[in-house]
């Protein structure tokens, strides 16, 4: 570092010292004012151009009439505008034909997965991808509870599933045959060990595999299907093909046979229930695009 | 006498805190009246024990000496609560980076909500505010060549305040909390500093009022600054109506975007008069003083003091750029900052052009080295901050990590930095060193702390830019593309650096306290310094 000039010194004092500590007499830097000064000139400009000065009652609205609500409402307004067309169209058309038509089908895909990433993703996750064991499915497989075509898609999402807010909700329900006493503890236990071979899993205790079968064949086969695959009817979930919503081991199975399950998806038509959200259009969306996730049918 | 009156206000304060634990709403009140409980049994046994014996004798003339026992009990509770809020600061940084570290078991203790004002209050106020109380008394003494006025009121101010920091801490552990940031400690301790904050102007004003000096210097007419827009700031924030004398919670007086623009100008001068313009007093004695060089500019003193105390108090509402407050406030708000750039920067040349002569000692002097990089990067912040301001660079910045980037170049680089190095000027005067016990420690303290703001500033720009562009991206029809989770798993890896980054910063936080508990147990003594001397 090339040395600083001495000429600082030269500069005098104040004359004061406090403590060993004395102040030169330098003049604000050039540089400094300058900039200073444009700072608040630009500020009172920037004050006449934009609302700024308050009076008694309201305040100055600015020469360029610039208000950010106004311009919230203008973007809104512009794609609302924009997307009526099509909006309209997406919401009366027949849901199959969605499909059919390329526009329309990649506009419903974009704005079914803005409006999944904001309503759906919190519990069935980005793309679908579901929370294993926390009951919350997989949306891009080919594994559905109450089915995967486009009526069926729609007709969950804008009801949901097990809710109080829908009365055309999606409903069914387990017995808890432990909970309630429809079964023995062995029994259940022997249930248990027969639905793991179900999946083509070993299952905890052999033994019990025989009288298990007896026993679903008696208490689940109405719903689950004498060989297991489930009914979608009843949201019954197929047992063989090893995806499980809450878990495929012993204990997991143990649970959901002792206490049942009560999985609550809430509706989303506000046409059907004060409780939703979504109009038509975005439901219809939302179906065409988790259609298109992986299982559509 | 004096004893007697003593032993009946903290037996009477012991008694009453009791009654008040006893009939207490909320665990956190219970727990604060038990702790005031304690602190007035203990107080009164203390002086029980001495009453009724032989006083020792004053000394012949205490004014003579300056009453320097109190800063140095700041600078021990100084350096340790700096450790304390550095290591909540790492634990709620990787909280963030890794959720699972917020424990089962502490679920509505100790998870990121409830350490997250801990750690803002512990720095801020603890460690920043301890550090304040202690240098002004050292500089106010020193620069007015006169004994701290009020006898024992200097020692009120200093446990008075501790104190506050303790009832606040355990309230937010606890879950007391008005819920206004940096502003979260409830009402009775509210009222508890207001009476602490008093006994602090009297105690200030009272020994600039006695000065042997003609002339006020400049550090004081900032920690004065500081002293009474807080004392405005803390009461106007606060009116607040207890919902009962036995619990803790209260209701605030505004509501709505009055509430919130009455909160911000608050949150805003807490930036402007404790982290800036108290800490620009500390920069105004301590780095002339390591430098040895006189200060560069009195003119310039004068001019930006007074246009950053003027212009500061309007910048509030920048904090609320497209929120339900009106445009109007809002323009005002982003002028104000911009005007307020150059004003900031003159504390910034002062500092910088006052070690013009002196630049060889930043190669043997790591002490200076750490004032110039916190003068730096008090100027990098105070740039950084009006352009924040501006409502363009708002719609992107606001409600990102670069935001929390911004407050900690300001607070880890400026306020820690200064900090550090007044630490370091203090303790080998006051404990009667001839010297630090190692240079190369503070070296290795300063190169820690500077690589781990640099790793905190760098990822949180980075992470805070994507995240902003992120929320603001929109398909050709309109529609957004991330959701709010996307954007938080895709904040992970620079959540992991900013962790780093603070682990780093701590790290050098613990070698300081071991290097100045070193130079009071081994450096060799030297005689006693601190008689009342005027300068001239």
């Amino acid at each position: 570092m090339a040395k600083q000039p001495e000429k600082k010194d030269e500069v005098e004092t104040t004359g004061h010292s406090w403590d060993g500590i004395e102040e030169y007499n330098n003049p604000l830097p050039k540089w400094w004012v300058w900039v200073f000064y444009i700072c608040i000139i630009w500020a009172i400009g920037y004050s006449i151009a934009y609302p700024a000065w308050p009076g008694i009652k309201s305040a100055t609205a600015g020469v360029l009439g610039w208000s950010t609500r106004a311009n919230v409402a203008e973007e809104i307004e512009t794609f609302a505008a924009k997307n009526q067309a099509i909006n309209a169209e997406l919401a009366s058309v027949e849901l199959a034909s969605i499909n059919e038509n390329e526009t329309l089908k990649a506009y419903a895909i974009s704005a079914g997965e803005a409006t999944f990433n904001t309503w759906c993703a919190q519990c069935h996750q980005r793309n679908g991808a579901g929370v294993k064991g926390a009951g919350y499915p997989t949306l891009s497989d080919d594994a559905w509870l109450w089915g995967g075509t486009m009526e069926e898609i729609h007709y969950t999402v804008a009801h949901g599933i097990r809710n109080e807010d829908d009365d055309d909700a999606r409903y069914s329900e387990m017995p808890a045959f432990g909970r309630d006493e429809l079964l023995e503890p062995e029994e259940i236990a022997s249930v248990v060990n027969f639905v793991m071979t179900l999946s083509g899993e070993t299952p905890n205790d052999a033994s019990g595999v025989e009288d298990g079968k007896v026993l679903f064949e008696d208490n689940c086969a109405s719903c689950h299907g004498e060989d297991g695959k489930g009914d979608r009817a009843q949201g019954a979930p197929n047992l063989t093909d090893a995806i499980w919503l809450y878990g495929g081991d012993y204990d997991t199975i143990m649970e959901t046979v002792t206490n049942s399950r009560f999985g609550v998806m809430p509706p989303w038509s506000a046409e059907a229930s004060p409780a939703g959200r979504l109009e038509e259009w975005q439901i219809r969306a939302v179906a065409t695009y988790v259609h298109q996730l992986g299982g559509g049918e | 006498m004096g004893n007697y009156i003593k032993l009946l206000v903290y037996g009477v304060i012991a008694v009453l805190a009791a009654i008040a634990a006893n009939y207490a709403r909320d665990l956190a009140y219970m727990v604060n009246a038990l702790m005031v409980m304690v602190i007035g049994m203990v107080l009164f046994i203390i002086t029980l024990r001495s009453t009724g014996n032989a006083q020792p004798a004053l000394e012949p003339n205490p004014e003579t000496e300056y009453m320097d026992g109190p800063v140095r009990v700041g600078v021990i509770l100084t350096a340790f609560w700096a450790v304390v809020g550095f290591l909540v600061g790492v634990t709620i940084a990787f909280q963030l980076a890794f959720p699972a570290l917020n424990f089962e078991w502490a679920q509505g203790y100790l998870n990121f909500g409830r350490l997250r004002p801990l750690h803002t209050s512990a720095v801020i106020f603890a460690f920043g505010g301890t550090g304040l109380i202690t240098t002004s008394f050292y500089v106010v003494q020193r620069t007015s060549a006169a004994r701290l006025w009020g006898g024992n009121l200097a020692w009120f101010v200093f446990w008075g305040y501790q104190i506050v920091i303790l009832l606040a801490a355990s309230g937010y552990v606890l879950g007391a909390t008005q819920s206004k940031e940096y502003a979260e400690p409830e009402w009775y301790v509210d009222w508890w500093l207001t009476i602490v904050w008093v006994a602090y102007l009297l105690v200030f004003v009272g020994t600039l009022m006695k000065r042997k000096e003609p002339h006020i210097y400049v550090a004081n007419w900032f920690y004065l600054s500081f002293i009474l827009t807080i004392a405005m700031l803390h009461i106007v924030n606060n009116l607040s109506i207890p919902v009962s004398m036995f619990g803790s919670k209260s209701v605030q007086v505004f509501s709505g975007v009055q509430d919130a623009m009455t909160q911000w100008w608050y949150g805003h001068n807490a930036v402007g008069f404790f982290l800036t313009a108290g800490f620009l007093g500390m920069m105004y004695y301590f780095v002339p003083k390591q430098a040895e060089r006189p200060v560069f500019s009195y003119k310039l003193s004068i001019i930006h003091f007074w246009a950053l105390i003027f212009i500061y108090i309007w910048a509030g509402p920048h904090h609320l750029h497209y929120t339900a407050l009106p445009d109007w406030a809002s323009t005002l708000g982003m002028v104000f900052s911009i005007v307020l750039w150059m004003p900031s920067w003159g504390g910034m040349i002062n500092g910088l052009m006052t070690l013009s002569g002196a630049w060889d000692k930043l190669r043997t002097d790591p002490i200076i080295r750490m004032m110039v990089i916190s003068v730096g990067f008090y100027g990098m912040s105070t740039f950084e901050g009006p352009m924040m301001s501006i409502r363009a660079v708002n719609s992107l910045s606001h409600y990102t990590d670069w935001t929390i980037g911004h407050v900690h170049s300001g607070a880890l680089g400026w306020n820690g930095m200064i900090t550090f190095g007044a630490l370091y000027f203090l303790t080998p005067r006051l404990w009667n060193r001839e010297r630090l016990y190692s240079l190369s420690l503070v070296s290795w303290h300063f190169w820690l702390a500077t690589i781990g703001i640099i790793l905190y500033a760098a990822s949180m720009w980075v992470t805070g830019i994507m995240e902003g562009l992120m929320w603001r991206e929109v398909d050709a029809n309109g529609f957004l593309v991330n959701s709010f989770a996307d954007t938080v798993a895709a904040k992970f890896p620079m959540y992991v650096v900013r962790g780093t980054g603070g682990l780093l910063y701590l790290t050098g936080g613990v070698i300081m306290c071991y290097n100045l508990w070193m130079t009071v147990r081994r450096s060799p003594a030297v005689e006693a310094t601190n008689h009342v001397v005027p300068a001239e």
